[in-house]
């Protein structure tokens, strides 16, 4: 019996809401890690028992937490509840520790980059906003970090290295941070293809590595940022999201702060199909999981306004891989609704039709099983949802 | 032993109630406890001071016998009540929004 599991991270807590295939039932547990901001957990496509999850707080920095048992049980890696490490062992607590390369032989040592007021200033580790696992091995993970880089994990989580060929590119002295920080949010591996990786920056804009994360290259001709001294810079850009179908590697959606942009070159090139959406501006963007021209957008009123326009919350869906879309508001509030959907917080499972899932600042979930033509609250008063992910269950 | 109170969040990380017991050997300093913490909890590495500069965390505060010693140096001293094991040593998040 197929079924689904969507992992809810929220701004005080995880939750794990399950369901079968019709989808139309569901069970909530969590809280997990009560009161922690948890930024993005996702399982791994290897083994779906394999869960990793961001748990992060102003007061006590980043934690990595890992469950083999599909959420029920967690741990941090290397450091298993009440088991000690021998001499040799793992240390423990390493999992927590995102440590940037600066050495001259690999990284470069890149210190700085562009802070809000123009100047530079040193680059500091935050916190874990992205998690992506492998797409062939479960203990290989990649972690997207603010200030921004990018992590890969080798043995589960248990340690972390930079892939410092990124930061190193050269151009990290004019990244700056957005409004949440600067922060590497978007990791899309190829599954065609282990050797390529996809990754967005706020704001920086999207990078691609073809040598497994040794080199990367800014992906950004075709952007138009008028928020930027240079419009077309090579960097800069406030890319917010961006999607690709598993099915149709090298065509990429994007949601940029403002513009919807698509790119049939693997990001050599961009060009808008923001078409006659009410807004350009959103945070999420997704693919059907078995229609690659079919993409998913909830647009929000405007980058100083932050909820949806008119009161309603409508995604928008695109059947003709942009330009064209039609709202989709069946089962959607379309009246006194002041809520935002952010960038990590909507999915699609894989099942037959594909279901979407997305989740907003208000607490709410909502899921569709028909491809979006209408949709339900799952939860209705979560605390503020930051990201969504879900694993279609065999 | 020196006893330690420590804030609710990393007590439920690190699986233990309100007050932990940290044996201490040499002089009882706050780098030497928070040493002692996280050798015997290494899951609060990096929880208290950062991984890599071994700073306090902004939102983190040190107090003792009604003394604040967040800004003590991490090699002075703590109070001989702390030593004594008769005052434990508070790790407080700071009160910090709404």
């Amino acid at each position: 019996m197929s079924g689904v599991r969507v992992l809810v991270g929220t701004r005080k807590g995880a939750f794990i809401l399950t369901s079968d295939g019709k989808r139309e039932k569901w069970d909530v547990s969590g809280p997990l890690f009560a009161g922690w901001e948890m930024y993005h957990l996702k399982g791994s496509s290897v083994d779906p028992n394999r869960i990793y999850a961001s748990q992060t707080s102003g007061w006590f920095g980043q934690v990595i937490q890992r469950s083999d048992d599909g959420g029920k049980t967690w741990f941090q890696p290397g450091t298993p509840k009440g088991e000690e490490t021998g001499p040799g062992g793992m240390p423990k607590g390493e999992s927590n520790k995102f440590v940037y390369d600066v050495s001259t032989g690999s990284g470069k040592p890149l210190t700085t980059h562009q802070w809000y007021d123009g100047t530079q200033h040193p680059w500091e580790f935050k916190r874990v906003w992205h998690l992506e696992p492998s797409l062939t091995e479960a203990d290989t993970v990649y972690a997207g970090v603010e200030d921004a880089a990018i992590f890969k994990s080798k043995d589960g989580g248990k340690t972390w290295q930079e892939l410092s060929g990124l930061r190193g590119h050269g151009t990290g002295p004019q990244w700056q941070p957005g409004a949440g920080g600067m922060c590497l949010h978007t990791i899309v591996l190829d599954p065609s293809d282990p050797r390529r990786i996809y990754i967005a920056i706020s704001a920086a804009g999207a990078f691609r590595t073809d040598d497994g994360g040794e080199t990367w290259k800014p992906i950004n001709k075709g952007l138009h940022s008028l928020y930027i001294p240079n419009p077309t810079a090579e960097v800069g850009h406030c890319v917010h999201h961006v999607a690709m179908s598993p099915k149709r590697p090298g065509v990429l959606f994007m949601q940029k702060h403002w513009d919807v942009m698509r790119s049939d070159n693997a990001g050599d090139s961009w060009t808008e199909v923001s078409g006659n959406l009410p807004t350009d501006f959103g945070f999420v963007i997704d693919v059907h999981a078995h229609e690659p021209e079919t993409v998913y957008v909830v647009p929000i009123k405007s980058d100083s306004e932050h909820f949806v326009p008119d009161g309603k919350l409508r995604v928008y869906r695109s059947k003709t891989g942009g330009n064209e879309w039609e709202p989709l508001t069946k089962g959607l509030p379309q009246e006194n609704c002041f809520v935002n959907v952010l960038r990590d917080a909507m999915a699609v499972d894989s099942l037959d039709k594909c279901g979407i899932y997305f989740g907003t600042s208000g607490g709410q979930v909502y899921a569709s099983n028909d491809s979006g033509d209408t949709w339900k609250a799952i939860v209705h008063d979560l605390p503020g949802v930051l990201s969504v992910e879900v694993q279609t269950l065999k | 032993m020196i006893r330690v109170v420590l804030p609710q969040h990393l007590r439920t990380l690190a699986h233990v109630g309100s007050e932990v017991q940290i044996e201490i050997q040499g002089t009882v300093t706050l780098r030497s406890v928070l040493d002692g913490i996280e050798a015997q909890y290494p899951m609060l590495q990096g929880t208290i001071r950062d991984h890599v500069t071994q700073q306090r965390r902004p939102f983190l505060r040190f107090f003792a016998c009604g003394e604040d010693l967040s800004h003590e140096s991490p090699d002075a001293p703590v109070p001989d009540a702390v030593v004594a094991g008769t005052e434990p040593l508070l790790i407080i998040g700071a009160i910090a929004g709404g």
